[in-house]
């Protein structure tokens, strides 16, 4: 059990060296930032200058530990379009792809789980037929075009919802959110329906999948046989053992979920990391890129781990076998 | 003619007969195929070059005559008086375009790097692996944007335009080789130990002669299902980039970028510049993954 975590803490750090180096990289080799720093009227002596207090006339190795040594204290460099360190604007923008983020999984996870249970249960009706063909079409249908189509219905033509931005936000020390506001709330509810409609087909199938599986099996016939009530079958026996995949896809969904937020927030122009990165994109804003890949692969990094040391804490048997149980 | 005989008595001709999703889905493509491809021959304008065009039919609904010129157009025209079928079929050149490419140049480069990882083993398979397993933890996406970034980067502010659509092959490209590999190695390191693999290289063969005349055709039906599948999703990643800003230019305009486009439209009713060219992406999308899926199903040796 140590010994396996201590392995994936180990490769996970590796990924992240690895990360940084490219994101290091992108810095260094992608457009001179001598360039990017100095207006046209320069000389010789101001460029050598800038040079030695960058640290750029150093071997490539030192100039990298010095690169991971500033990013692990905050420092991510200052965005070339806007001139502002980039760790204030990333502070500033964070909250809102959280929040999206986190409605939308929890979205995906209650809708997704009833969805999946109810057509688990009632395998050949109607109503289960139709929904498992709409979720095939949700899934080949892009997010933005999702995006799209609930801006028209739902702000275009019946004027219920907003169609962009974030509505009022309240300020929480650093943390600004828009859940605490009723245009917040209102305006939210789109672009976490277009994030989440992705991930709910997903869980939907995966836990009607698992649910069929698992009322097929042994201790659900003998429950049955007991005489308990359906409820508590499908509940309390079914459900239960459902979980844990579920739960593990959800975890590593998160990621994907804040990747993806990247369309919805440009879709929606919903304020957040994700539109920052597009627009850091168009503008070739290379410290922006840059800070915003090594955020999001600790992110990423950190998720998987996390859902990795669950699953042993969830399902006994993994740590059983590995100590020759089974 | 014989092989073409052979090809229609064979499994999967048979198969292809009996399963009409497979048929609709190939007609479908095979006319949005036929369609980009002969798009100069039956469009009346070419939508981006100025001097075929008519400001003032701009805005013309579908099937209604402009109340300038009197002319209609089937699909509608948009701001510039383009024809909105026109900009489809030319539109639908670029994301074929794109994406074709893009799945080619990703299925050579992860053949390559699934054979060598496969056969030659030890250390190069570790590398290859633990990059594919890296690449595969972030979504497809994200990695394409990254590499879009990069590149756009490197090239001069005035030649962007130009190297657009090569970036985009490329960015694409790049994010769907990881599955070519992954396959690609699981079936060598399987047919690496049988006979014939043993007898080719007992009668002196030379390693890249084995793994290309030798194992690489046995590999080949789980191919051509992921190429399937990647130009789905080569066309969809497509158009997301393109309609994030950061893929095909205005003036080559894929899918994508027609939608984009459409978008400003949507507020003030002219919707059918945005609704028409996301049908036809979506049949596009559609019609290529039920290929894909009944492909994967047809060649399956355990649903036979």
């Amino acid at each position: 059990m140590l010994a396996f975590i201590i392995r994936r803490v180990l490769q996970s750090v590796v990924v992240l060296l690895i990360v940084g180096l490219v994101a290091f990289s992108l810095f260094r080799f992608v457009g001179d930032p001598i360039d990017n720093l100095l207006g046209q009227e320069r000389t010789i002596e101001d460029i050598e200058r800038l040079r030695g207090e960058l640290g750029l006339d150093q071997p490539f190795p030192v100039q990298y530990f010095n690169f991971l040594q500033g990013i692990s204290q905050g420092n991510f460099g200052v965005s070339y379009r806007q001139g502002r360190p980039v760790a204030d604007i990333l502070v500033e923008r964070l909250p809102a792809t959280l929040e999206l983020a986190a409605i939308s999984a929890l979205f995906a996870m209650i809708l997704g789980v009833t969805l999946g249970v109810y057509t688990a249960i009632r395998r050949d009706g109607w109503l289960s037929n139709a929904i498992m063909t709409a979720s095939l079409i949700g899934v080949s249908l892009p997010t933005f075009l999702i995006g799209i189509l609930l801006i028209y219905v739902f702000a275009v033509e019946l004027g219920w919802l907003p169609s962009f931005g974030r509505g009022e936000t309240v300020q929480i020390g650093w943390w600004s959110t828009g859940l605490l506001t009723a245009s917040g709330l209102k305006a939210i509810i789109l672009p976490a329906i277009t994030l989440g409609l992705y991930q709910m087909t997903l869980i939907m199938r995966l836990v009607r999948s698992e649910m069929l599986e698992v009322l097929r099996s042994d201790y659900v016939k003998f429950a049955r046989a007991r005489g308990l009530p359906q409820r508590s079958v499908y509940f309390r026996h079914a459900l239960k053992n459902t979980l844990v995949p579920v739960i593990t896809i959800t975890g590593l969904q998160l990621g994907s979920i804040i990747a993806f937020a990247i369309i919805t927030e440009t879709v929606f122009q919903w304020p957040g990391v994700g539109l920052l990165f597009i627009n850091s994109i168009q503008f070739v804003d290379i410290p922006v890129m840059a800070s915003y890949l090594m955020l999001i692969s600790v992110m990423f990094v950190v998720i998987n781990l996390i859902v990795d040391l669950l699953y042993f804490a969830i399902d006994p048997r993994l740590s059983a076998s590995r100590g020759g149980g089974h | 003619m014989a092989s073409l005989a052979r090809a229609l008595d064979s499994d999967l001709a048979y198969k292809f007969r009996r399963s009409p999703v497979a048929m609709v889905a190939a007609f479908i493509v095979a006319v949005l195929i036929g369609g980009a491809v002969f798009a100069p021959f039956i469009t009346t304008q070419n939508p981006f070059d100025p001097a075929q065009l008519n400001l003032m039919n701009g805005f013309t609904e579908p099937l209604t005559p402009n109340q300038f010129t009197g002319e209609s157009f089937i699909l509608g025209t948009d701001d510039q008086g383009r024809d909105v079928y026109a900009t489809i079929l030319y539109g639908m050149r670029i994301s074929l375009f794109v994406g074709f490419s893009a799945v080619i140049f990703a299925m050579v480069l992860g053949v390559t790097l699934g054979l060598v990882s496969g056969y030659v083993g030890g250390r190069t398979d570790t590398v290859i692996m633990r990059i594919a397993d890296i690449q595969l933890t972030f979504p497809a996406i994200l990695v394409a944007l990254l590499i879009f970034g990069i590149a756009k980067g490197i090239t001069p502010p005035d030649r962007r335009d130009e190297v657009a659509i090569w970036v985009l092959i490329l960015a694409i490209g790049l994010s769907e080789w990881v599955q070519f590999a992954r396959v690609v190695r699981g079936a060598t390191l399987v047919e690496k130990g049988k006979e014939y693999v043993q007898a080719a290289r007992l009668i002196g063969r030379s390693s890249v002669a084995i793994m290309v005349r030798h194992i690489l055709p046995n590999t080949l039906g789980p191919v051509l299902v992921i190429a399937t599948i990647s130009l789905a999703l080569a066309i969809i990643a497509e158009a997301t980039l393109s309609f994030l800003g950061v893929g095909a230019p205005p003036t080559q305009p894929s899918l994508g970028t027609l939608i984009r486009i459409g978008q400003e439209f949507l507020f003030s009713g002219e919707w059918w510049i945005l609704f028409f060219p996301a049908i036809a992406l979506l049949a596009l999308a559609l019609s290529v993954n039920l290929l894909g899926d009944w492909l994967r199903d047809a060649l399956n040796p355990k649903l036979r």
